[in-house]
């Protein structure tokens, strides 16, 4: 039957909480928007998914000492990790095996970047020095909900969270953990809006997932928990769960640091991976949720990997990325988490700015709210570093 | 579930470790801030218009897993998993401070698309066309740990049989210096010069004559040395080892205040050979990989170089080593090694 979800929490550019991201998703209501919490020379050229809240609104909601040194990466995390914990009703982290996995790929970035110059001599600034490794906030995070034992961090750009989600999994299937948190979190900061810049997939517009006419990503920041248990704690505590992760692959394309190959070889070996654990045929995915970031290159590579996996049939499948911006490390479980919701209400949520089929392929996804039995979600994260990862999950 | 194995162990420090045959027999001295690692001759193993493009850990990386594959025989690995702490920090450096410096003009791709985490893994990836289970881990002192244990992880549950995994970390040339800043104003930080490293391994579920089994490894974000303590004796009872058959114990020391860990830890172990190793590596999140390296050739050919020594206990036979790796008082991590 696969892993159990018994607990999710986000924060992203369409809301503060899952039920603040489920309204906005029945609404078809976009989170992107001009630029507010970065000083950038391009913050007229470009729209982004970005959280409403600043770090001091972060700072006092997470009740945390004004002298703190979190990064926004870190107060995202906090926010969302405890968020998923109360979701599934735990209060004590110490009374079964737990642990946590995080993932990231700009850690303290957004500290560094306004204070590298000042490290020298700054006293004040000299805290943000030890927060810019890509673990820090996975400690911090970890501490402050009191997992001690197993916490480890995840980086594999754009596929981060569904890698760090697949090795919870693997931990509890392997009994090594009975209880595991797991997610990613991503602030937006000026080293990826300057970096994706320079490779020119970025969109001065609302991007558009698989469109004929896309013109690049939006970025967004965001970050989102699972809480997996083992089966005998949700017997035990009788947990409600609210969707099974059924399976998972894990694949490298193998073709080019940041572009993916036209046939998409490494997505086609993920999800055939992840349809192979489940013993699923093609036809059994009712949904895909997809990577979609609304460039060129992506979308055309991701869109011959669903012909290669499931010919002409390919099942109903939207990018929620216009909703959010793409989180990069965070993708892989804002996504899961739309899944999860996906399947218990029975709903495909929209590719937003749609309008013409790539004549490539002549794929049209979702672009309306869709009532439908769901049985089976297929979730696609794809990096940089050819890192291609699909998850599967299923109905509780 | 399967057993897991060392079929092979490569390292690049700022010791001799790579081009020799011999096992720490010249030491070089290590001492200042920093240190940078002994650069092996990287064109018999990367095309040198490639590799001219490549930072520091991308090439010291994909030179230590080439030759960690070589020695065992092993054309395609079913994984690449790799830890790096600091990730590809020079070509972050430099990226950051083109931000800065040009104001967000006229700047190119490269050292952004070669910034990310997963740089040397994909890059290993590319050169074997090898599009099996990838992953990397950034998680400070435990970053290569985690590497590890994902692979015994894959190889117990036979996700695989031959696992390529390793550590790496490059020094950069800036933020390492507000880091030593900060070690420094402290009088009992760290004592040994920060350096950097590559460190692979091919770790598989088949055992070949006279092998080297991973018996069991455990990490640990946090603990008191009380739980530290509690949890060592935990680990080795679940492996039904008694403190008195560790022959050898090779604790991460590095001069700080929390060397008080290994102190607590060793006192488990008063037959044992205590070992050092960051004196020779220097620190760095991913040094205990050269640390593991060590245990590796020490099992293998029978025989401690001396300046390793931290306590003698001469042992005439070494069939089992302790590994405990601590950073600042958490990230713990034991790991055993049987003959």
């Amino acid at each position: 039957m696969g892993v159990a979800i018994t607990g999710m929490g986000i924060i992203s550019a369409i809301g503060h909480s899952v039920e603040e991201n489920k309204t906005s998703l029945l609404a078809s209501k976009s989170g992107i928007a001009s630029l507010k919490h970065i000083q950038t020379k391009h913050s007229k050229l470009i729209k982004v998914g970005e959280i409403s809240f600043s770090n001091a609104e972060l700072t006092e909601q997470l009740q945390l000492s004004e002298d703190h040194n979190y990064t926004r990466t870190g107060l995202l995390g906090l926010f969302a990790a405890k968020a998923s914990l109360k979701d599934a009703n735990i209060t004590d982290s110490s009374e079964y095996r737990t642990g946590f996995i995080s993932a990231t790929t700009v850690g303290g970035m957004d500290m560094t970047e306004l204070y590298l110059k000042q490290f020298a001599t700054d006293t004040e600034a000299q805290k943000y020095i030890q927060s810019h490794h890509a673990g820090d906030s996975t400690q911090k995070i970890a501490d402050a909900i009191g997992i001690t034992e197993f916490v480890t961090t995840i980086s594999t750009a754009c596929s981060s969270a569904a890698n760090a989600i697949m090795l919870g999994a693997r931990l509890i299937k392997a009994g090594k953990l009975d209880r595991v948190v797991v997610g990613g979190t991503d602030a937006l900061s000026k080293f990826t809006i300057n970096g994706f810049k320079t490779l020119m997939i970025q969109s001065d517009a609302l991007c558009a997932p698989f469109d004929a006419d896309r013109k690049g990503l939006n970025l967004g920041e965001a970050a989102a928990y699972l809480v997996l248990e083992s089966d005998a704690v949700v017997q035990k505590e009788e947990k409600k769960v609210l969707a099974y992760l059924s399976s998972y692959g894990n694949a490298n394309d193998a073709f080019h640091q940041t572009a993916s190959s036209e046939n998409g070889e490494g997505a086609f070996l993920a999800m055939q991976k992840a349809l192979k654990m489940a013993k699923l045929n093609p036809e059994h995915i009712d949904y895909i949720n997809a990577h979609g970031t609304a460039t060129p290159n992506n979308d055309l590579s991701e869109s011959n990997a669903y012909r290669r996996v499931f010919g002409n049939d390919v099942p109903d499948f939207s990018s929620t990325k216009a909703f959010t911006g793409h989180t990069l490390a965070a993708a892989g479980v804002v996504e899961a988490v739309y899944s999860v919701l996906a399947l218990q209400e029975q709903t495909i949520f929209p590719n937003l700015n749609f309008k013409t089929a790539m004549p490539e392929t002549g794929l049209k996804p979702i672009t309306s709210i869709v009532k439908k039995e769901l049985h089976h979600v297929l979730s696609n994260s794809f990096g940089f570093g050819g890192n291609c990862a699909t998850l599967i999950f299923s109905k509780a | 579930m399967k057993k897991v194995f060392i079929d092979s162990a490569v390292s690049i420090s700022a010791q001799n470790t790579f081009d020799t045959y011999g096992f720490l027999e010249e030491i070089k001295d290590i001492s200042g801030k920093t240190v940078s690692a002994n650069y092996p001759n990287y064109r018999d193993y990367i095309a040198l218009a490639a590799s001219r493009r490549m930072a520091t850990a991308v090439k010291m990386g994909v030179t230590a897993a080439s030759k960690a594959l070589e020695k065992a025989n092993l054309k395609q690995p079913d994984a690449i998993i790799t830890g790096t702490g600091m990730g590809c920090i020079e070509d972050t450096e430099k990226f950051l401070n083109n931000i800065i410096s040009n104001e967000e003009a006229f700047l190119t791709p490269t050292p952004f698309i070669q910034s990310t985490h997963n740089t040397v893994g994909a890059q290993i990836a590319l050169g074997l066309n090898c599009k099996a289970y990838n992953n990397t881990y950034v998680h400070a002192a435990l970053s290569f740990e985690s590497a590890l244990l994902d692979a015994q992880l894959l190889l117990q549950q036979d996700e695989g049989k031959h696992v390529l995994v390793g550590g790496v970390d490059e020094l950069g040339k800036e933020i390492i210096n507000y880091v030593r800043l900060m070690e420094d104003r402290d009088s009992s930080g760290i004592q040994v010069p920060f350096s950097e490293g590559a460190s692979f391994f091919v770790v598989s579920s088949e055992a070949k004559e006279a092998a080297i089994q991973l018996v069991d490894m455990e990490v640990c974000s946090t603990a008191s040395e009380e739980k530290l303590q509690e949890n060592l004796k935990g680990f080795l009872l679940r492996n039904k080892i008694e403190p008195f058959q560790i022959d050898v114990l090779i604790a991460g020391r590095n001069g700080d205040a929390f060397d008080v860990y290994y102190d607590s830890a060793s006192s488990f172990f008063e037959n044992a050979t205590e070992l050092h190793y960051k004196h020779l590596s220097g620190e760095f999140y991913t040094a205990s990989s050269f640390g593991l390296w060590a245990a590796y050739e020490i099992l293998n050919r029978q025989e401690i170089p001396k300046p390793l020594i931290y306590k003698d206990e001469s042992t005439s036979e070494i069939n089992t080593i302790l590994l405990y790796n601590q950073f600042k008082g958490r990230d713990h991590s034991f790991i055993l090694l049987k003959r």
